[in-house]
């Protein structure tokens, strides 16, 4: 393997409904930096059915060249498909470095890919660089449940090949009008020659929990108690206009929903305003929060973990703080210091 | 009848695991090995279509020999057969070596009986990827179906099978030819307490244990360390946040300044006007 063939750096682009996934133009933001310290273009990765025009998008988000594979057969993700088109391209055009976000398809597709290839593929990465003179990719990730960090390489092999996690690279500013290379590729492969089919694909109803979107999150963990303690929780998020979050041990306790839980095997969420209360502060939980705004905790232990992660810190009973905190803010919204609460 | 093959995998409760912290290493002694806590639920899987279709079910796992510890804890929830294969010259696989080992392994156990689908659970709680399922279905070319929460029908005869794969917004209902390799969710069942029966049956199971002299048309380049592309370069301490401004006063003074705090970003609090 002669690694002189192999240039640049790629991100496969998540495409749903025609609208990118956040952790591809994320991915596109960090890949960018990589591309520039090496020297080299960064590439994006575009498979599906009418989504030519995303391209412009990616350009906008730093990309310089845009491979499509625009085919009804793509209509639907599906491992063999999907994964075909990418290998196709990949032996092509000889990438360094492919990209992909750590969300189900990201991860399917590159194991999938890795092993085909084959290549060492790290995943869940939390910190990415590069080495400038030999395109050495260090990619970081939590392991043994958080307890470490550590930095995993792929010497002897090309691509080298990553899932990254949503929300911790940063997209950049879109420049509109910026401009880039579509290459345009196709690849032979018959509807009869995929041994998956997607019959149907059902919407859940009921309103799904997002709180990654939200701006206000208020967290709450074991400290609470009870279900019912944990009312407080909703309570404060209620009058803040905030989505509510919690701790693994509160979901596995069954007071809220696994949507809910922030963390290494919950959602990464960067709110404006983060409030952990009654959360011990476990690397775990630490890590899906500590980029937020403005992080805000309450404990009654002053040695608990949390406060080292919090801009400001309360030591004391969170139901003897709580009830005052939502009785203030109620008075400060009667004073129209707040016109109106939103509605979530 | 249907033969499962549920991989599973022997792993430290890393939950409750205490690092070393000047070498940024576990201590193994702190650290009880269990089941992996997903591969629960793919044992558990493969019982219930068992009971629905009939067949035998069979567990493998590659790891130190006291994984059969983890084999007999699969015989509790009601595997019939189990398998662990074992040997130095697996050790340090990631997860390419791993897919590749197990496929050998797979390989052989089709020889003893045809395999008709390979259940994996969603992740180790120790390697913590995901990518071992995906791995083997690879290389045993047949598809992989990831995120599984439901299996709706298993049509032998006919050779195929219905699942859902959950989405982040629902579920897609997906029909794939058998054979095939399923990666379950947590939420695909639960996992209840082991019928007595089981437990006696468990206590007395002695599982086929093979090394790689075992094993048939086996590369000995892609094992363990020296067939992982990937390598660990470097291991630290997650850096501990600085911490901010402790609060003061009593209960009522603190939330005054909290609220001073938060007021100050207002706009998140208001509505824009419309116009
Ligand atoms: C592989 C792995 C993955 C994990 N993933 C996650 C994850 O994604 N997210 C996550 O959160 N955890 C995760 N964990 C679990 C994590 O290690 C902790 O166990 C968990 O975060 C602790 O939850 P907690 O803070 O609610 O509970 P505890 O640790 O029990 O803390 C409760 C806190 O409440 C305080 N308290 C008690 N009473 C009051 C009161 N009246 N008022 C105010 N404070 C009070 C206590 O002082 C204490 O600090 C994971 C663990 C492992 C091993
Ligand atoms: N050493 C192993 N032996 C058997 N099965 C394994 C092994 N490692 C991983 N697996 C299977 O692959 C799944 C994903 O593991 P991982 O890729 O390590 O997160 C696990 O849930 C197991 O079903």
């Amino acid at each position: 393997m002669d690694f002189q063939d192999y240039k640049g750096v790629w991100v496969f682009i998540e495409e749903k409904d025609g609208v990118i996934a956040p952790v591809s133009l994320e991915l596109l933001g960090a890949g960018r930096k990589l591309a520039d310290k090496r020297g080299v273009e960064l590439g994006g990765i575009l498979i599906g059915e009418n989504i030519k025009s995303l391209a412009a998008t990616i350009f906008e988000y730093g990309a310089d060249i845009a491979y499509v594979y625009d085919q009804p057969i793509f209509k639907h993700y599906r491992t063999e498909s999907f994964m075909k088109a990418l290998l196709d391209c990949s032996n092509k055009h000889k990438p360094e470095i492919i990209l992909f976000g750590a969300t189900s398809t990201g991860k399917d597709l590159a194991s999938a890919v890795a092993t085909d290839l084959p290549t060492g593929l790290t995943a869940d990465t939390t910190e990415l660089d590069v080495e400038e003179e030999t395109g050495l990719l260090l990619a970081s990730r939590p392991a043994f449940g958080g307890n470490i960090m550590a930095t995993i390489l792929c010497k002897k092999y090309r691509p080298q090949m990553a899932t990254v996690r949503s929300k911790v690279m940063k997209a950049l500013d879109p420049q509109p009008g910026r401009k880039g290379e579509v290459i345009e590729e196709k690849i032979s492969l018959k509807e009869a020659d995929i041994r998956t089919k997607v019959l149907e694909i059902v919407k859940e109803t009921t309103k799904k929990v997002r709180i990654d979107e939200a701006d206000i999150i208020v967290a709450g963990g074991k400290g609470l108690g009870s279900a019912e303690g944990f009312q407080l929780i909703h309570q404060l998020a209620e009058t803040l206009g905030g989505a509510v979050g919690a701790s693994r041990d509160v979901v596995e306790a069954g007071w809220v929903e696994h949507a809910r839980q922030v963390g290494q095997t919950g959602v990464t969420v960067t709110p404006k305003i983060y409030f952990a209360i009654g959360i011990s502060g476990a690397i775990q939980h630490i890590v899906g929060m500590k980029n937020s705004g403005l992080i805000i905790a309450i404990n009654k232990d002053s040695e608990a973990p949390i406060f080292e992660a919090s801009h400001y810190g309360i030591v004391g009973d969170a139901f003897e703080i709580v009830p005052i905190l939502i009785e203030q803010f109620k008075k400060a919204i009667s004073r129209e210091e707040v016109s109106h609460v939103r509605e979530v | 009848m249907l033969h499962i093959v549920a991989c599973i995998k022997q792993v430290p409760d890393t939950k409750i695991i205490k690092m070393n912290p000047k070498t940024n290493t576990m201590d193994r002694r702190t650290a009880p090995a269990i089941l992996n806590p997903y591969d629960a639920h793919a044992v558990e899987e493969a019982v219930r279509i068992r009971e629905r279709y009939g067949g035998t079910v069979s567990v493998l796992t590659m790891g130190p020999p006291p994984a059969v510890k983890a084999i007999k804890k699969c015989i509790e929830i009601g595997a019939d057969e189990g398998y662990l294969i074992t040997d130095r010259r697996f050790a340090g696989a990631d997860t390419l070596a791993t897919s590749y080992a197990l496929t050998k392994a797979i390989d052989k156990i089709s020889k003893i009986k045809p395999v008709d689908l390979i259940i994996c659970g969603k992740m180790s709680i120790d390697g913590d990827t995901g990518q071992v399922g995906p791995g083997i279905a690879r290389r045993l070319d047949i598809p992989p179906l990831t995120s599984v929460n439901k299996v709706v029908e298993i049509q032998q005869e006919k050779g195929y099978c219905v699942v859902h794969r959950k989405l982040e917004d629902g579920h897609e209902v997906i029909q794939s030819s058998m054979p095939c390799l399923l990666s379950v969710e947590k939420t695909i069942n639960e996992v209840p307490y082991s019928p007595f029966p089981n437990m006696l049956k468990a206590a007395r199971y002695e599982p086929h244990i093979w090394s790689v002299d075992d094993l048939e048309d086996v590369d000995i380049k892609q094992l363990g360390l020296k067939g992982s592309p990937t390598i660990v370069s470097k291991v630290w301490a997650p850096p501990k946040p600085e911490g901010g401004t402790m609060l003061e006063g009593s209960p009522q003074e603190q939330v005054e300044q909290l609220l001073s705090i938060i007021l100050e970003r207002k706009e998140l609090f208001s509505v824009k006007e419309e116009s």
